[in-house]
């Protein structure tokens, strides 16, 4: 870890110094990082590369503002949120999702759904493009505010000050949405196989109906 | 203390990220081996993370990298030329 900060440092002075060439290697890395993050976003394969090349060249543009008081990653993934953000706010393409904060951060009560189904679907499943599908579709449909905080977390594997960092928020934030968005997505995969499920009877199905 | 199924739900993800202070982590893990619902909601959740969080479910269109680098070059010729003008 500490040998990577220290050879990114080494790259980002030598790219600032002129030798702008060693940029695609110092990227490199992070290709895929920086794509998730504005595909999970945009929803969208074409717009999310296009937002992606957008990044990594602002990311060149301004690497002398980088200050390295945080990782190299966490301040490009703060680049991609933004580009992803105000692409968002430009194409209002879901006017009923909104970015603004607040009304959603409350605890909420909410009903998981039970899946005896899911807590055993192996990971070989994958293989096949619906169970991918599925899964994608899911994350697809929580409200912007939710789905930035669980893909830095849960898919790009951030700590939680970096997601707090990259998103401008604090990390009570962080953590009471990712709550949330966790939850969201238990309960937004129950139904997709229920059809294959048998019918739950007696008390617990009693509950969760 | 004996907590309720909704409380349980409350600290899921903590509970899965391991913030769990000890006092409560102990409620949590008793609840759990009592209730065959909450350990169900925690092993799909957690199930899930894992699903989602693989490789195979988010992958790169082919020919992405080649793309995001040639346009790269183009970006920093064109930066370098533009200097090159200005001085």
């Amino acid at each position: 870890m500490q040998a990577t900060v220290e050879r990114e440092k080494e790259l980002i002075t030598r790219i600032i110094a002129g030798d702008a060439d060693v940029f695609h290697e110092l990227i490199r890395p992070y290709e895929r990082m920086v794509y998730l993050a504005v595909l999970t976003m945009l929803r969208n394969e074409q717009e999310a590369e296009d937002a992606s090349q957008e990044v990594m060249i602002n990311a060149f543009r301004h690497l002398k503002s980088f200050r390295g008081d945080a990782k190299f990653s966490t301040w490009l993934v703060t680049i991609a949120m933004n580009e992803a953000r105000q692409r968002l706010r430009k194409a209002k393409a879901a006017p009923q999702e909104s970015l603004d904060e607040g009304k959603e951060d409350r605890e909420g009560d909410f009903t998981p759904a039970v899946l005896t189904d899911w807590r055993e679907i192996p990971s070989e499943a994958l293989e096949k493009k619906e169970m991918r599908q599925i899964l994608r579709h899911a994350v697809d449909q929580l409200p912007p505010i939710y789905r930035e905080v669980l893909v830095l977390r849960d898919l790009e594997e951030l700590n939680q000050e970096e997601t707090a960092s990259a998103l401008g928020i604090n990390v009570p934030l962080v953590k009471v949405r990712l709550h949330r968005a966790r939850m969201m997505l238990q309960k937004l995969l129950a139904p997709s196989l229920r059809p294959a499920a048998p019918q739950r009877k007696g008390f617990f199905g009693r509950m969760f109906q | 203390m004996k907590l309720e199924c909704k409380q349980v739900w409350k600290h899921i993800s903590e509970y899965l990220d391991k913030q769990l202070d000890p006092k409560l982590l102990m409620d949590v893990e008793k609840h759990l081996e009592n209730c065959e619902v909450c350990s169900a909601i925690l092993d799909s959740t957690r199930n899930i993370l894992v699903l989602t969080a693989d490789d195979r479910t988010y992958e790169l269109p082919v020919g992405y990298s080649e793309r995001l680098h040639a346009r790269l070059e183009k970006a920093i010729r064109e930066t370098a030329n533009s200097k090159n003008d200005s001085t």
